[in-house]
């Protein structure tokens, strides 16, 4: 029996992200000729467990009584011990920070063999090539995932969602698994502002070095209100303390998948544009027509911010309205 | 307390897409005018290591695996005065897979001694894998936080914040254990003195080959394999907005963004 395992951790959402991942996960089982297992690590809404049920084979809750909120070293035993049975060719996670810090362990634990941040998955003569962005998205590399379970967190928002089929039947498992106490997330504190997840954002409006500090994100701010958008930031202007981390898109950031995403001051270094390559429509306003931002936009204007944003959302505002 | 932090030295990441080439035999990036840099999550863990030493004493040893360049990388480790430095010099391929990283490292480390905290760099800027932290944490049979940006000691009690997808973490735990480093506005790297550089230069450092470590050929296969790497082709033209005034300029712009939110 060939198994291709979806991972779902503590408290998922059944929201796009979710979409894509079953999707990835049903395309591979359909080209190995396999079964599709959905496994759900922990506590989970009755709800999203049936939503997730009708894009599974067979649809496995694995539960345990201190995992109600995600712990690294609990999740991560009660998934090793739940795969472990199941054998699975492939496992497949999301691009979550949670997911990113299992993948590798995950792997080790079952002797395969992991890679993040995956773009496609395909067979090749039946081994699993994964297909993922390399030098900071200069690039992209195929590897070939030689030992099983290939384990990966794949781009989820970017895979095309899962079909709905007959409902797995809800198998629910009382994991024993060791409650590991050598760590514990004791604290989360979100830094979101009100609105949407910068991930599921339908307009982003982000700004780079190029601004003058804190107060042009405040000017951005109220174009992304009027714009109905939520507010990101390259890594620079992170690192400068004018907007938090949670803003950050890119490589080291959030990969994000807007309609349209119009990048203020930003440069468009190859690491910012990978948590871009999914936005439909790109627009920019900088000074330089030659920066690479520009190679990657739709439509820009080359001018100082500065002299754009203001009217630019006083006419949006009002044609908008 | 003891502290090691792993360092990388890679091409560095920043140069222009258009200096940027692929050696399609080998499979990796042409070298070329490019220079060789530390990445830059592996200078943050190590600030983080010299901000904990300050704190609470203890010793920092930095580990590197890689060609006769990597040394660079650890003299600058030693420039800042971290306590001792090893090189484990790589005679593989010039990339091997994460699987072997961490399989070597892990053979240097228990060579090295016991640490009670291990750092690795959230990824790497080359090839941005972002799975030797984890490997390596099994490896050791040790357990392991991520995307951590802040650490403080009290005792054998550590605890951590991280950066996560929605906000910041509090983590507690205990040592041993090892932590992958993102960066903040709290472990920008410092700079060396001159005068530091200068001694590094004439500092010990420990020089393995992978045989000293008792490594058979078989630790040295990967797990993974890289089968294929080419730079994407991208085609977008873009529409420069042009008008006679920037009134025009702005009213053009506008209009080409409410076209897009109409559709919505
Ligand atoms: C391992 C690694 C990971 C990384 N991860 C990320 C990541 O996740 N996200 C990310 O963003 N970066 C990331 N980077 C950094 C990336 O390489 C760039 O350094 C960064 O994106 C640059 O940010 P920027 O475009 O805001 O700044 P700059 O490159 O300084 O660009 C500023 C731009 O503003 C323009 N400008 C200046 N003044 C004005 C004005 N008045 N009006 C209009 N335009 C103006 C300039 O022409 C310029 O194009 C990473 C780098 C490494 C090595
Ligand atoms: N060859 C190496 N030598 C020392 N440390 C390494 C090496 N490769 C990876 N690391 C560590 O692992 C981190 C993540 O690298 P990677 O998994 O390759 O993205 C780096 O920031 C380093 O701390």
């Amino acid at each position: 029996m060939i198994n291709i395992v979806s991972c779902l951790l503590p408290l998922f959402e059944f929201d796009r992200a979710t979409e894509g991942l079953l999707g990835e996960s049903q395309r591979l089982a359909k080209a190995l000729g396999g079964s599709h297992v959905v496994v759900i690590a922990g506590h989970a809404e009755d709800s999203k467990v049936s939503a997730v049920a009708e894009y599974a084979d067979r649809l496995i809750v694995a539960e345990h009584s201190d995992l109600t909120s995600y712990q690294p070293e609990l999740c991560l035993s009660v998934l090793r011990s739940v795969c472990a049975s199941l054998q699975p060719h492939a496992i497949l996670l999301g691009s979550d920070t949670y997911s990113q810090e299992l993948t590798p362990r995950l792997a080790h634990r079952l002797g395969g063999c992991s890679a993040g941040d995956i773009q496609s998955l395909a067979v090749v003569q039946d081994s699993i090539h994964a297909t993922r962005p390399a030098y900071g998205g200069k690039a992209v590399a195929v590897l070939d995932m030689k030992t099983s379970p290939a384990v990966v967190w794949v781009r989820d928002r970017s895979m095309e969602v899962a079909v709905a089929g007959e409902p797995a039947k809800i198998e629910r498992l009382q994991v024993e698994a060791e409650n590991i106490n050598t760590t514990k997330i004791v604290d989360r504190r979100s830094e979101e502002s009100s609105g949407q997840r910068l991930e599921d954002a339908s307009i982003i409006v982000s700004g780079g070095r190029g601004l003058d500090g804190p107060d042009s994100f405040e000017d951005l701010r109220q174009l992304a209100v009027t714009m109905g958008a939520e507010v990101g930031a390259s890594r620079a202007a992170c690192d400068s303390g004018w907007i938090t981390h949670s803003h950050q898109v890119g490589q080291t950031g959030k990969k994000v998948a807007p309609q349209l995403y119009l990048a203020v001051a930003i440069s468009g270094a190859s690491q910012h544009m990978m948590g871009v390559s999914d936005a439909k429509i790109i627009a920019a306003i900088n000074t330089d027509p030659d920066a690479p931002i520009f190679k990657h936009c739709q439509f820009g204007i080359v001018e100082d911010y500065k002299q754009i944003i203001g009217p630019l959302q006083e006419k949006l505002a009002s044609s908008l309205s | 307390m003891k502290i090691l932090v792993c360092v990388k030295q890679i091409l560095d990441p920043e140069i222009p897409p258009r200096d940027f080439q692929v050696d399609p035999q080998c499979l990796e990036a042409v070298r070329g005018s490019a220079s060789l840099v530390t990445n830059i999550f592996c200078e943050n863990a190590l600030e983080m290591a010299l901000q904990l030493r300050e704190q609470c004493g203890g010793e920092i040893t930095a580990i590197s695996f890689g060609s006769n360049s990597a040394e660079d990388s650890l003299r600058k480790a030693l420039a800042l005065k971290v306590d001792a430095a090893c090189l484990v010099l790589n005679d593989l391929t010039p990339h091997p897979a994460s699987s072997v990283v961490a399989r070597v490292l892990a053979a240097g480390i228990r060579k090295l001694g016991e640490f009670d905290l291990i750092l690795v760099g959230r990824e790497s800027g080359d090839w941005g894998a972002g799975q030797t932290g984890g490997l390596l944490a099994e490896e050791l049979h040790f357990p392991a936080v991520s995307f951590v940006d802040g650490i403080s000691v009290e005792g054998d009690s550590i605890t951590l914040q991280r950066q996560t997808d929605s906000g910041i973490e509090t983590v507690t735990a205990k040592t041993p254990l090892l932590a992958t480093i993102t960066n903040n506005d709290q472990n920008v790297p410092r700079i060396p003195k001159t005068r530091d550089i200068m001694k590094s230069g004439r500092k010990p450092m420990t020089t393995w080959s992978l045989a000293d470590l008792g490594l058979s050929a078989n630790d040295l296969v990967g797990t993974t394999e890289i089968v294929d790497l080419y730079i994407p082709e991208k085609q977008t033209n873009c529409e420069y907005i042009d008008g006679d005034t920037i009134n025009d300029k702005i009213d053009a712009f506008a209009k080409r963004i409410e076209d897009v939110i109409r559709t919505l």
